[in-house]
């Protein structure tokens, strides 16, 4: 029973692996076009590296407005941010696939794992 | 020179990367760095952070595949995560503090050993055996070949744990997805055959390089105008490789790419030391 349900959940995260990259790739060519329309004959500024430190809600309130305005740059991020959430929800759908699985050590090291990733996004350890 | 040109540029350079990473197993990351800063002049910050993305969209799209074919072992993936996603964040949080040119330098460093390790004849051993706490973990399993079914066990959990830990911060570091120290570790450390580590690696580089690019968006690494071009080239550069390779075993050209990299990672050295990075 066990074996069926591992495959369950390799063909699950198989596709949501897929659909991930693919519609996040969609998402930053459809911000590119825009992006390039608007500024492509520019000249290329990028000043010297600044650190910065945003939290993520304000980076996602930054997205939003971007995108409402109509700035390709924005899209690209939203396709950026999509592409990050792909790995996340990997480990999700692995934690409940662990879970029905009844497989209790697993889930507490997908716990473990979900986690560190949930403290790096907080920024706690800056 | 205009936006315009700037991304084509960047396109053709990233697709060549992934192209050049897919074909030699380095990975576009480790070769897109070097291509960045030392042809295009980007800043290297700015390189990293594209760097990190294309490994998230070309780990995720390329295990994609192998997760659906059962080689991926989920479990010795997920338990590894612990390890190379905390070195992963603490690397990110190194990156920040660290001087530029000492980047450059370890990573010309790690580029040459990634190079050589590329070269490397992939010897077949499987365990029938696991150690009792590999045991305990369920860090064994099974894989699909022509031939059928292998069962396989792993040993030596700790040493492969903190290689793993090691690989982790030097993604974070360096932007990489250190796919050449994550096949040690599960290769030569623990003892999974080569194809399931080659793809559970690749499985959790997603993951791990996630970790440290949260870090460096909320840093402002993370450029839109350069990761367009860079990750969308990255990857169809490496889905092109993946093509090339199902129908050859291009050892030549291996060697051919090593060479190359091995010079650009000594200009990088060079740069790193003189401090013109």
């Amino acid at each position: 029973m066990e074996k069926v349900k591992d495959k369950d959940l390799q063909y699950v995260i198989g596709n949501l692996l897929r659909w991930g990259v693919w519609s996040s790739m969609a998402i930053a060519l459809l911000g590119g076009a825009i992006y390039l329309y608007r500024h492509g004959q520019e000249i290329v500024n990028y000043p010297r590296f600044e650190e910065q430190d945003h939290d993520m809600l304000a980076i996602l309130k930054d997205i939003f407005h971007g995108i409402a305005a109509g700035h390709g740059r924005s899209l690209i991020m939203l396709g950026i941010i999509l592409l990050f959430a792909t790995p996340v929800m990997r480990v999700v759908f692995s934690l409940i696939g662990f879970a029905l699985e009844k497989d209790k050590l697993y889930v507490v090291i997908t716990l473990i794992v979900l986690t560190i990733i949930f403290v790096s996004i907080q920024g706690g350890l800056g | 020179m205009t936006v315009l040109a700037f991304t084509i540029i960047l396109f053709a350079g990233a697709y060549t990367a992934g192209l050049i990473g897919s074909l030699t197993g380095l990975g576009g990351g480790v070769v897109i760095i070097p291509l960045l800063s030392v042809f295009l002049g980007v800043d290297i910050h700015y390189a990293i952070g594209a760097a990190l993305v294309s490994v998230i969209a070309t780990s995720s799209g390329s295990a994609a595949a192998y997760v659906r074919e059962g080689i991926t072992n989920m479990r010795i993936g997920m338990f590894l995560e612990i390890a190379t996603t905390l070195g992963a964040v603490f690397g990110a949080l190194l990156a920040t503090i660290a001087p530029t040119h000492v980047i450059a330098v370890l990573f010309g460093c790690i580029l040459i050993f990634s190079a050589m390790n590329s070269l490397r004849k992939k010897a077949l051993h499987v365990l029938n055996e696991s150690s009792p706490l590999a045991y305990k973990l369920k860090l064994y399993g099974s894989y699909p070949t022509s031939t059928g079914i292998i069962q396989y066990g792993t040993k030596n959990v700790l040493g492969g744990f903190v290689m793993m830990v090691v690989a982790g911060i030097l993604s974070g570091l360096l932007g990489i997805g250190s796919g050449a120290l994550k096949v040690i570790a599960m290769d030569n450390i623990m003892r999974i055959p080569f194809k399931v580590s080659t793809t559970t690696s690749n499985f959790m580089m997603g993951v791990t390089a996630m970790a440290s690019a949260v870090v460096y968006l909320q840093r402002g690494y993370i450029q839109p105008g350069i990761c367009m071009p860079v990750v969308i080239g990255v990857l169809l550069g490496a889905l092109t490789g993946a093509r090339i390779l199902i129908r050859s075993s291009p050892e030549k050209l291996k060697i051919f790419f090593a060479v190359i990299i091995t010079l650009l990672a000594l200009q990088m050295i060079y740069n790193g030391v003189t401090g013109k990075i």
